[in-house]
């Protein structure tokens, strides 16, 4: 569905404007200190061409150096040709060498047996192929995976669960698409990586505000009111939000809860895992 | 007089914060004169081993420095989100560790903290202040933060008291131990808590903390900086006191602690810069004749009116009764 124009007010957009520096330095610790605390020294992150992943690996370069971050690039034989050269453009950048893993071959020789499979299935497929990559490019270069999932995306949930969502760990998480923009800017990546218009690129031509159907800028300040805020929905509408895409926004959120979260697990012990047997993740770090 | 020597948050268990140097105290200034110390460090989650060989390190360092008091962080010996770890991490007054960390306070005074169990199994927040070779005085944080991403009341006891004492101050021989108060993070946020100190006579506001860093909009840099920055400033000058704050770095979970150690004077003024986000020795000489210049400047202290408040406290009491 289509929204009204967007009516963020200034607060909007200066709630929505980072201090650029402190974010970067705060990341880059993050990044720094998260990896070496487990006994890690390197990362290896999925470079799409996108300007999340290509943020997500300037972090990594500028917090353990370009000798220890491994970019991975997974075409499709359908993904954009540019994407691959925004990648590309990205990794001569920050100084490293992509390596390059095609996953035309499997994920074709999969679809062979289920021909009709629609796209949001080949999607998802790709996604997760593209995750068991990373994942044994990290146990073969002893490397933590770097997420490159933002705010806006986990929120709308707008992403495959054990795909693109799975990571080590996640720079990203708590920053807003258009904040992403704004850090992206401040840290000098390409503007061909900028300005493009944002696509997962799992099929051709595919565009995320095209398919969400409205832009990054009004669902994350619409995001930002009703989560960092907790507005109510009258306050909502009196910063001249449509009732209609409040509902939708709202219901997104809810509905992709789920993916947020780990499993289930069926409660029959005093301690169960994750609800009351409850320690940091830094435990025996 | 400041000495902040700044090293990667990272390298915590390997090598020596360096010593302040000792061009810093300057001789023969004024006989009141104390030197502290604040040890910015990233404690290691749940490892009190570690914790307490680094504390035994930097107090050695501290005190061979002229140091009278070194202040660590809330939870200096155990990290802060504990969760689950609460009663595994836990120490009694008379364990070995504390016995240590003691016995290393017969030439400074040390305020550590840990999480203190009580014979009847409860748990708390505890920053303990170590003078002579024994513990001196122990704070109870009464303040645990059970919203946002806190979690404190779910696994630790509240403190009931509010109390101030005198700091020997051991080391620095001064004319005579000052009255101090200590106060552990949340507890700042309670004015009521840092007026309860004030009227007990408190020239020295301790403040261990473990503030996670959040709010990054642009313009206001840190946003938990900036409310503590207000804070320390307006407490130390409202209550014409220095305060010592002593916050954590390093990550837990992803969570990140944003340091900015600082010392206050008595009229509201950094001694100098706030530290930044690394661990560092942060050291500053204080002294009561700044205390006394500044009450004299401003007679806050004298012309507070317990009586009002009190009358006015009794008052609410008895309307609270009647309801």
């Amino acid at each position: 569905m289509t929204s009204t124009t967007p009516r963020p007010s200034d607060s909007a957009t200066d709630a929505l404007s980072i201090d650029s520096a402190v974010v970067r330095d705060l990341l880059v610790a993050f990044v720094r200190n998260e990896v070496r605390k487990v006994g890690f020294e390197r990362v290896v992150v999925g470079l799409s061409g996108g300007v999340d992943s290509a943020l997500s690996a300037a972090i990594a370069c500028q917090a353990l150096g370009p000798e220890n971050v491994l970019p991975v690039l997974m075409p499709y034989r359908t993904s954009s040709s540019a994407s691959e050269a925004d990648a590309r453009a990205v990794s001569a950048q920050l100084g490293l060498t992509p390596t390059v893993a095609d996953i035309s071959p499997q994920i074709d020789a999969y679809f062979d047996r289920f021909a009709d499979a629609d796209r949001g299935r080949r999607g998802n497929k790709m996604a997760r192929e593209r995750m068991t990559i990373l994942y044994d490019m990290s146990w073969a270069h002893h490397a933590l995976v770097i997420g490159t999932s933002n705010k806006t995306e986990l929120l709308l949930g707008y992403g495959t669960v054990f795909g693109d969502m799975a990571s080590a760990l996640n720079p990203l998480g708590d920053l807003y698409k258009t904040q992403v923009f704004a850090l992206a800017r401040a840290v000098g990546l390409p503007a061909a990586v900028i300005d493009k218009p944002p696509s997962a690129d799992l099929w051709e031509g595919q565009s995320d505000e095209q398919e969400l159907g409205f832009g990054y800028p009004l669902v994350d300040s619409l995001l930002y009111y009703m989560v960092d805020e907790r507005r109510t929905r009258p306050e909502l509408r009196a910063l001249g939000f449509d009732d209609d895409f409040i509902e939708d926004i709202g219901r997104r959120v809810r509905g992709s809860q789920y993916k947020r979260r780990p499993p289930i697990i069926a409660k029959l012990s005093a301690r169960t895992i994750d609800r009351d047997f409850r320690y940091p993740r830094d435990w025996g770090s | 007089m400041t000495v902040t020597d700044a090293r990667p948050a990272a390298s915590v268990a390997s090598p020596p914060v360096p010593a302040p140097q000792p061009t810093t105290v300057r001789p023969g200034a004024d006989p009141t004169d104390v030197v502290v110390t604040l040890a910015q460090i990233a404690p290691r989650l749940g490892d009190v081993g570690a914790n307490l060989e680094r504390h035994l390190e930097l107090i050695d360092e501290a005190a061979a420095a002229g140091a009278a008091l070194v202040v660590f962080p809330e939870l200096s010996l155990t990290g802060y989100f504990l969760k689950d770890l609460v009663p595994e991490v836990a120490l009694r007054e008379q364990s070995a560790e504390l016995r240590r960390l003691a016995a290393a306070s017969a030439s400074v005074d040390v305020v550590a903290g840990c999480v203190l169990e009580s014979d009847d199994a409860r748990f708390y927040n505890a920053a303990l202040y170590f003078s002579g070779g024994r513990i001196h005085h122990v704070h109870r944080k009464v303040y645990l933060p059970t919203y946002g991403l806190f979690d404190e009341a779910r696994y630790l006891a509240q403190g009931d008291r509010i109390r101030s004492f005198t700091a020997p101050l051991g080391a620095a021989q001064p004319p005579r131990p000052w009255q101090a108060g200590v106060l552990v993070c949340e507890d700042m946020w309670h004015p009521t808590a840092v007026g309860l100190l004030a009227r007990q006579g408190v020239e020295l506001f301790i403040c261990p903390s473990a503030s996670p860093g959040r709010g990054v909009v642009r313009g206001h840099a840190l946003g938990t900086a900036g409310s503590y920055d207000s804070m320390t400033r307006t407490y130390a000058q409202l209550f014409t006191s220095y305060l010592l704050y002593c916050n954590r770095v390093g990550f837990e979970d992803g969570i990140n602690f944003w340091g900015g150690s600082r010392v206050v004077g008595p009229d509201g003024r950094l001694l100098d810069d706030p530290a930044g986000a690394d661990e560092c020795l942060v050291t500053h000489r204080i002294d009561l004749a700044t205390i006394r210049r500044a009450r004299i400047a401003n007679p806050l202290l004298r012309d507070e009116r317990h009586d009002i408040n009190d009358a006015e406290t009794e008052r609410l009491r008895n309307r609270r009764a009647l309801d």
